[in-house]
């Protein structure tokens, strides 16, 4: 499977809670450009939310990069998460349901892999977290 | 700082969230819907989300919270308005805003609080659930 990207990509950097908006709005546009239906839409956008609240509150802040994919004549929207923080120390616990290290509900990771269609998520302690998220059109 | 309006009428204090909410906004509702409860004694809640586009975790944990925190403060909250596509993607996420009533609309809304406010004066102390089947 080959999936070269468009020209089209847009990096924002996620160091306060208006950027954790700005990735949002940015998420719909691209979404929308690539023409998913309004519940991918909006199952995309809210991923794209909780995985830039972790980035901002876990990982001390990082950057999204969000572009336009084309797979063999079908587009999707790639979102990618990068920080340098503290990394994830055990992903299998973090990608638990109802787990949080914080008071948070502990949906955010586990739900955010429900609502895409990729999901990959590298980590290394001390190093930082990359999370890359992809939702096709259908 | 950007704050959002909350309208009293009558008993009730009514919320209309237009914009796009960050997470400072949220709480500041949060705590501003708490003080206005206790200073006006209000008995019921409205919070149109209508114009939302999402709601997320930590959105969704203000909406439980307020739910929560009014109930103590006698008085009840009713959501209305959810888009359909954000209650598919609310359920995926695996949010479900137990205890949280809701309503389509702003109409249907008031008159499920009314009905529970009217049914509490009565000496009644929670909203039945025969008056929730219209
Ligand atoms: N970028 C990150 N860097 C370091 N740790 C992270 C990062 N993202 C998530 N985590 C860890 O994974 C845990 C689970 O994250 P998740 O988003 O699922 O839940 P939460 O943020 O705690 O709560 P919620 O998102 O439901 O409000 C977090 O509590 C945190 O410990
Ligand atoms: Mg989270």
């Amino acid at each position: 499977m080959t999936t070269s990207p468009s020209e089209a990509s847009t990096v924002i950097e996620v160091r306060a809670d208006s950027d954790v908006v700005r990735v949002r709005q940015s998420v719909r546009d691209f979404a929308m450009a690539a023409k998913l239906s309004l519940v991918d839409q909006t199952k995309l956008v809210t991923a794209a939310s909780e995985l830039a609240r972790n980035t901002l509150v876990y990982g001390g802040g990082g950057e999204a990069r969000v572009r336009i994919l084309e797979r063999t004549g079908v587009a999707g929207v790639e979102v990618v998460f990068a920080d340098e923080g503290p990394g994830i120390p055990d992903v299998d616990l973090a990608l638990t349901d109802g787990w949080t290290s914080g008071g948070g509900l502990g949906l955010g990771l586990s739900g955010t892999r429900r609502l895409v269609d990729d999901f990959e998520l590298d980590t290394a302690a001390g190093e930082g977290t990359r999370i890359s998220i992809v939702k096709w059109r259908r | 700082m950007e704050r959002i309006p909350i309208l009293r009428i009558g008993n009730m204090l009514l919320v209309s969230i237009q914009v796009d909410l960050q997470d400072h906004t949220a709480l500041m509702l949060q705590d501003d819907l708490s003080n206005r409860i206790v200073e006006t004694g209000a008995k019921g809640v409205l919070i149109d989300i209508s114009a939302l586009e999402i709601v997320d975790s930590f959105i969704g944990r203000m909406i439980s919270t307020t739910a929560a925190v009014s109930r103590v403060l006698d008085a009840e909250t009713v959501v209305v308005g959810m888009q359909p596509a954000v209650a598919i993607t609310l359920v995926e996420l695996g949010l479900t805003l137990s205890g949280v009533r809701t309503a389509l609309d702003v109409d249907r809304g008031i008159r499920l609080l009314s009905r529970g406010i009217d049914d509490r004066a009565r000496g009644g102390d929670v909203i039945r659930d025969d008056y929730l089947a219209e």
